[in-house]
């Protein structure tokens, strides 16, 4: 049984490492000759989730959707427009930064471009120790061990130690990236789409040495990410977003195999099929993603959706509960209707 | 499938020269055809040659890259001898081109209008009130409601999907025999992929095209190619029909990719990834280039490189397992 599953039959009492509560993120237009503010991009709109003490939690979504925004206002690389964010029940909103110095040994992130995440006038044991000078006061030699057992973890020589990060592959980059995340034992790691910029025989590498960590050392993972079916492979729940909102959210089996939402449907429908046999059925969405500066009233998809109707212009639809850990954004599913 | 084929590939090399007297061999004795109608993929990873094999065919390559050797026999011709002045009359009139990259495709101080009639008035000899025609008529077709005011604006104003939709309209305005089609939906959300191939896919149908589609993604190839050649290092390693492929593959290198790839349909606890990297152009280890990755390798893999021979009807394969 799976970490999500004995957390979902417990029902009460769960153990939450960190908690979302109706994040927003505005960004500013700014324009004119006197700079004036002119409109508010909504890049993540009223966005609550709570992720579980060793689970991977997946956020998919299409460019635009706010995945990105919301996975480093959870970590507080950026300040959240309105909500609140408890890292292990407390309150890290307004932190200082000098308040936060502690949990940030606890929270780490992985990026997507392993080139432009290293310093490339830093060698690899510099990488790996900046964040061990910082936070611990170990001693030279003592963060050389470390960093040299630290690229063993993640599946480099040692001699690598001395090298710079033009030396390596993209795959090696973000194997440093992993090490250098991992160099203070964080609990919870945000992976900010770690394998989209690799092939898939080394993006299979890294996704089966983040299972590893993540077994290893007891990680939580946010994962984001577009690829369906890589956030399939590594998640236990997965919550889709759209334009600044989640649409749906609920275990990985019960959204892959009864997906909820007409726009997770779509999506699922997309991803192209290595299954010669049972070709699946399309869903062709029509139109591209409205502009977050200006979304739809009510429903932020219904100007896509198939299923649309009146009431989705109107009211803006909550995150209703379907039974399972199951949760969709979507009137369909509202017993009022 | 016994049309004629319309692009004949044969023993296709090119080398990149690089300082300190490096060879690259990006493509390495590469042979295919594609006939019309049909529509052939060409899928690896980064480095396998695979764009370089379409660069070449435009012939598009520069220093210090050189096509070495081979024969591009397209509808006939050998256009490995063909004069630039003479390539750009079938560069885009002949043979219509998209790129992964639309915004750097496109050329962002001219209208999407402008940038269609081009091409038409400079393929087809045809007057500026016929080209504006010509070119509002195929922005409809390639799916813009509103193609009087698409022709106005500029590429920067379009998002994403709509551009490829523009570089689309521009690659088949003068109605070429071939498309080749690099990485064209790499860029795109996952929604708007599915728009995108299936825009280009009832375009093949409509003017009965072949179609050269380059990718390094298995599904695209599942669902919309009829035959596709798997590179790696710079050669074929196998090539037969889709189905075939994905039903029985047989070189160790594409049924790793098969079992390294997670896929939505199959739940797997590992991924079967493929050990080591792709090796670079100027490198490669003596004998096959897979044998150094490949759980299969015996010593006369990692003396001599097998060829490419046909082991079933239709389905070829560069590996000794098969001798």
């Amino acid at each position: 049984m799976s970490v999500v599953e004995r957390e979902l039959e417990k029902k009460t009492d769960q153990d939450y490492i960190l908690e979302a509560k109706n994040i927003k993120k505005y960004f500013p237009i700014k324009g004119g000759v006197l700079k004036r503010t002119l409109g508010h991009v909504k890049a993540v709109d009223d966005v609550s989730l709570s992720v579980i003490r060793g689970e991977t939690l997946g956020v998919v979504g299409e460019s635009g959707s706010g995945k990105s925004t919301l996975g480093r206002v959870i970590l507080r690389l950026m300040e959240p427009t309105e909500g609140q964010i408890l890292f292990e029940n407390e309150d890290i909103t307004s932190f200082s930064n000098r308040q936060l110095r502690p949990y940030r040994r606890d929270m780490q992130i992985v990026f997507q471009d392993p080139f432009a995440s290293l310093n490339p006038k830093m060698n690899v044991q510099e990488l790996i120790e900046e964040p061990l000078l910082v936070q611990t006061s170990l001693k030279k030699s003592e963060r050389r061990d470390k960093a040299i057992a630290l690229l063993e973890k993640v599946g480099l020589r040692p001699d690598a130690r001395l090298k710079y990060p033009h030396e390596f592959s993209g795959g090696q980059r973000q194997r440093i990236s992993i090490a250098r995340a991992l160099a203070l034992n964080p609990k919870f790691v945000v992976c900010d789409e770690p394998v989209s910029a690799l092939d898939v025989s080394i993006q299979a590498q890294v996704l089966n040495l983040m299972a590893d960590l993540q077994d290893e050392f007891n990680l939580t993972y946010l994962f984001i990410a577009h690829d369906l079916s890589v956030v399939k492979h590594i998640s236990d729940r997965v919550a889709v977003m759209y334009l600044g909102r989640i649409a749906e959210i609920a275990p990985k089996k019960n959204l892959y195999e009864t997906p909820l939402h007409p726009y997770t449907e779509a999506l699922l429908s997309a991803v192209p099929s290595t299954d010669v046999v049972n070709k699946r059925e399309k869903i062709i969405l029509k139109g591209d993603l409205p502009s977050p500066s200006n979304p739809p009233s009510g429903c932020a998809f219904r100007t896509r959706c198939p299923k649309a109707h009146e009431r989705c212009s109107i009211d803006r639809p909550d995150l209703i509960h379907v039974g399972e850990g199951h949760y969709v954004a979507c009137h369909l599913y509202d017993k009022q209707n | 499938m016994t049309q004629k084929t319309l692009l004949d590939v044969k023993g296709l090399k090119t080398y990149f020269y690089l300082e300190g007297k490096k060879v690259a061999k990006a493509v390495d004795g590469v042979d295919f055809s594609v006939s019309p109608g049909e529509t052939v993929a060409l899928v690896g990873e980064s480095g396998s040659g695979k764009s370089i094999t379409s660069l070449s065919i435009m012939k598009l390559i520069n220093k210090p890259g050189k096509i070495e050797n081979g024969q591009i026999l397209f509808d006939g011709k050998d256009l490995v001898g063909l004069t630039d002045k003479q390539m750009t009359n079938i560069r885009g009139r002949e043979i219509g081109m998209i790129f992964q990259e639309p915004m750097t495709a496109l050329n962002p101080v001219f209208t999407i209008g402008n940038q269609i009639k081009e091409t038409l008035i400079r393929h087809k000899k045809i007057s500026k009130a016929e080209a504006e025609r010509k070119a509002i008529e195929l922005l409809k077709l390639v799916g813009f409601p509103r193609a009087e005011e698409t022709m106005k604006e500029y590429p920067h104003q379009l998002s994403g999907g709509m551009r490829q939709r523009a570089m689309i309209a521009i690659a088949i305005s003068c109605d070429p025999k071939l498309l080749i089609a690099d990485e064209p939906t790499t860029a795109l959300d996952v929604t708007i992929q599915a728009q995108i191939l299936d825009l280009m896919d009832e375009m093949k149908k409509k003017f009965n095209m072949a179609v050269l589609l380059i990718t390094h993604d298995l599904g695209v190839v599942a669902e919309y190619a009829d035959k596709v050649m798997v590179m790696y290092g710079g050669q074929i390693v196998e090539e037969t029909k889709v189905e075939e492929l994905f039903l029985n593959p047989k070189h160790p290198y594409t049924t790793g990719l098969l079992e390294s790839l997670p896929s939505l349909e199959k739940e797997v606890d590992r991924l079967g990834a493929i050990k080591g990297m792709v090796p670079a152009a100027h490198s490669f280890p003596v004998g096959c280039r897979f044998s150094d990755r490949c759980p299969h390798a015996m010593d006369k893999c990692r003396e001599k490189n097998p060829e490419l021979r046909e082991v079933e009807p239709g389905h070829k394969v560069r590996c000794y397992l098969y001798e």
